[in-house]
């Protein structure tokens, strides 16, 4: 089991049949995000490895890992959203624990993750458990 | 008559499907799919014909020269070259401008020598004169294209100046479609005296060319955007341009003789083409420009002009298309962004779901991108065995992905 806020999305995506609502739901999250403020924009939170622009911007607080995530792609922006899902809160000690990749895999979102695919979120999985780790 | 559904049955890879759909093939400005005769033509070459070239004195050596020497004739054919010793072979578009860089350009141009590019080049038609800027001090001169996306050729030969000892410019923008007049501003520039390169990448496999029409000194063109296996290519080069030229790459093939001291060179074009070739993959192009001319030329570019205007008409009716690029007479490809989209990799994503292959990027074509003031764009082009319906499709797909974003 996940965060949360990630089942939630499990269980929601569990009703829809289609990828278009998948996406269409992913958008959503993307959307509803908290925005991220511009001034977090900057060379030290951007996500190289992606075609679109990304940025991560992560604040680990009394042992618990947060962060903002941001992109001008509305499907890479909601995937942010899924990530957050999947890691925002989480004690930082057991960020390297979670296994995006099966957990990513359960909405069917899989093939956003081969190593070919330049939305980059692969890149920003590592940069996510890359400063959990530090 | 033009039967596209003939057409299609020689392309194997049309008949597949990508994510459970039919796949619809828009994405020819980056790279065109294969007939059966080119595939063919390259499984012969390896599992039947093949040899290194101009080396053993072998039957299949002798083979595979013959064939492989061949495709001159053909190529020349092609580009309406009077003489085939004036095509050099090459892997594509930029080896053959990299060739001009570094073999007639750094021979000739000095310090604040001039070259003149269009504001639309794609990367290869740019990066390589960067070099020749970094290492030599040469400037570069650009013209704009107007609002349309169309270039004036009197502003390109307006802009030819004392300096100036090059032009190199496009004759299709590969993110427009805008076809240039190049024969025009050639001609006024032979009369200046200025050399004129032109890179057919993209063009070619949309008209007719005629080099000696076109009255250019160079004219570049890469195989795997004409039908043929990737790493083919060849660029046409004038006889007294070729007499003016230095080998650029050393190495086997391009020399007669080789001593501790000396070298002598072979004879143009092979002085330039130094290396074991793609021997198959040039064997490949020659059986695609035959293939292409076997259809005829105009016919390919009167049935792509209907494609452009149905595929026109239909995105123009999408509100919330922007389309860059409406210069008269364009060819088949076409650049947009969405509104609500925020990046054109949004838009190829949910294009891609539905089976329709686009490119999203900046196309190589930084300056460009700059000049438009966007990032990037997504862009659909089209080839001689896209029909209707697969515009219909990219619309429907189009519509999908605003739905989704909007």
């Amino acid at each position: 089991m996940a965060q949360p806020a990630f089942e939630e999305v499990v269980e929601d995506f569990e009703f829809l049949e289609d990828w278009e609502d998948r996406y269409r739901m992913v958008i959503e999250m993307g959307k509803d995000m908290a925005p991220m403020p511009d001034a977090l924009k900057v060379p030290a939170t951007k996500v190289e490895g992606c075609a679109s622009q990304v940025w991560l911007h992560m604040t680990p607080e009394q042992g618990v890992f947060h962060f903002q995530g941001d992109s001008d792609a509305l499907i890479v922006k909601g995937l942010i959203a899924l990530l957050h899902r999947l890691y925002d809160g989480l004690p930082v000690a057991e960020v390297g624990v979670v296994d995006a990749r099966s957990e990513l895999g359960r909405l069917g979102l899989n093939d956003h993750l081969s190593a070919q695919r330049s939305n980059g979120l692969r890149a920003m999985i590592e940069r996510i458990r890359e400063q959990a780790a530090e | 008559m033009y039967d596209v559904q003939e057409i299609r049955k020689d392309f194997p890879i049309l008949a597949r499907e990508v994510n459970g759909k039919p796949l619809v093939y828009l994405d020819n400005g980056a790279s065109a799919q294969k007939p059966r005769a080119v595939i063919d033509a390259v499984t012969r070459g390896y599992a039947e014909e093949y040899a290194n070239v101009h080396r053993g004195l072998h039957y299949l050596s002798n083979l595979a020269t013959e064939k492989y020497e061949g495709v001159r004739e053909i190529i020349a054919r092609f580009l309406g070259a009077p003489d085939p010793e004036e095509i050099v072979y090459t892997t594509g578009t930029t080896m053959g401008i990299n060739l001009v860089a570094y073999g007639w350009a750094m021979e000739h141009l000095k310090a604040g020598d001039e070259i003149l590019l269009s504001v639309m080049e794609h990367h290869a038609n740019i990066v390589p004169w960067h070099f020749l800027r970094e290492r030599m001090g040469v400037v570069l001169k650009w013209v704009d294209v107007d609002e349309t996306g169309a270039l004036d050729p009197q502003k390109v030969i307006d802009a030819i100046g004392p300096k100036t000892k090059l032009l190199a410019i496009t004759q299709m923008s590969n993110v427009l479609g805008t076809v240039v007049d190049v024969k025009t501003i050639c001609h006024a520039a032979r009369e200046k005296g200025v050399p004129v390169l032109v890179d057919g990448s993209q063009a070619a496999v949309h008209m007719p060319v005629n080099v000696a029409e076109i009255g250019c000194d160079f004219y570049a063109i890469t195989g795997h955007k004409l039908y043929g296996p990737s790493a083919s290519g060849a660029i046409w080069i004038a006889k007294n341009r070729m007499a003016e030229m230095r080998p650029f790459m050393g190495g086997g093939d391009m020399i007669r003789e080789v001593s501790k001291d000396e070298v002598t060179y072979n004879d143009p074009p092979m002085k330039f083409e130094a290396g074991t070739p793609g021997i198959v993959q040039q064997i490949g192009l020659g059986v695609a420009l035959d293939y292409m001319m076997g259809v005829g030329m105009d016919r390919i570019a009167a049935h792509e002009a209907s494609l452009r205007d149905y595929a026109q008409s239909r995105l123009t009716g999408l509100n919330w298309l922007q389309v860059q690029g409406h210069a008269p007479g364009k060819g088949a490809i076409f650049s947009f962004t969405m509104d609500g989209a925020g990046h054109a990799h949004d838009i190829s994503t949910i294009l891609d779901k539905k089976g329709v292959a686009v490119r999203a990027g900046h196309h190589c074509a930084g300056p460009l991108m700059d000049h438009l003031g966007v990032t990037a764009t997504c862009r659909a082009s089209f080839a001689m065995y896209n029909t209707v319906e697969e515009v219909d499709a990219l619309v429907d797909a189009l519509e999908l992905a605003h739905d989704l974003f909007g």
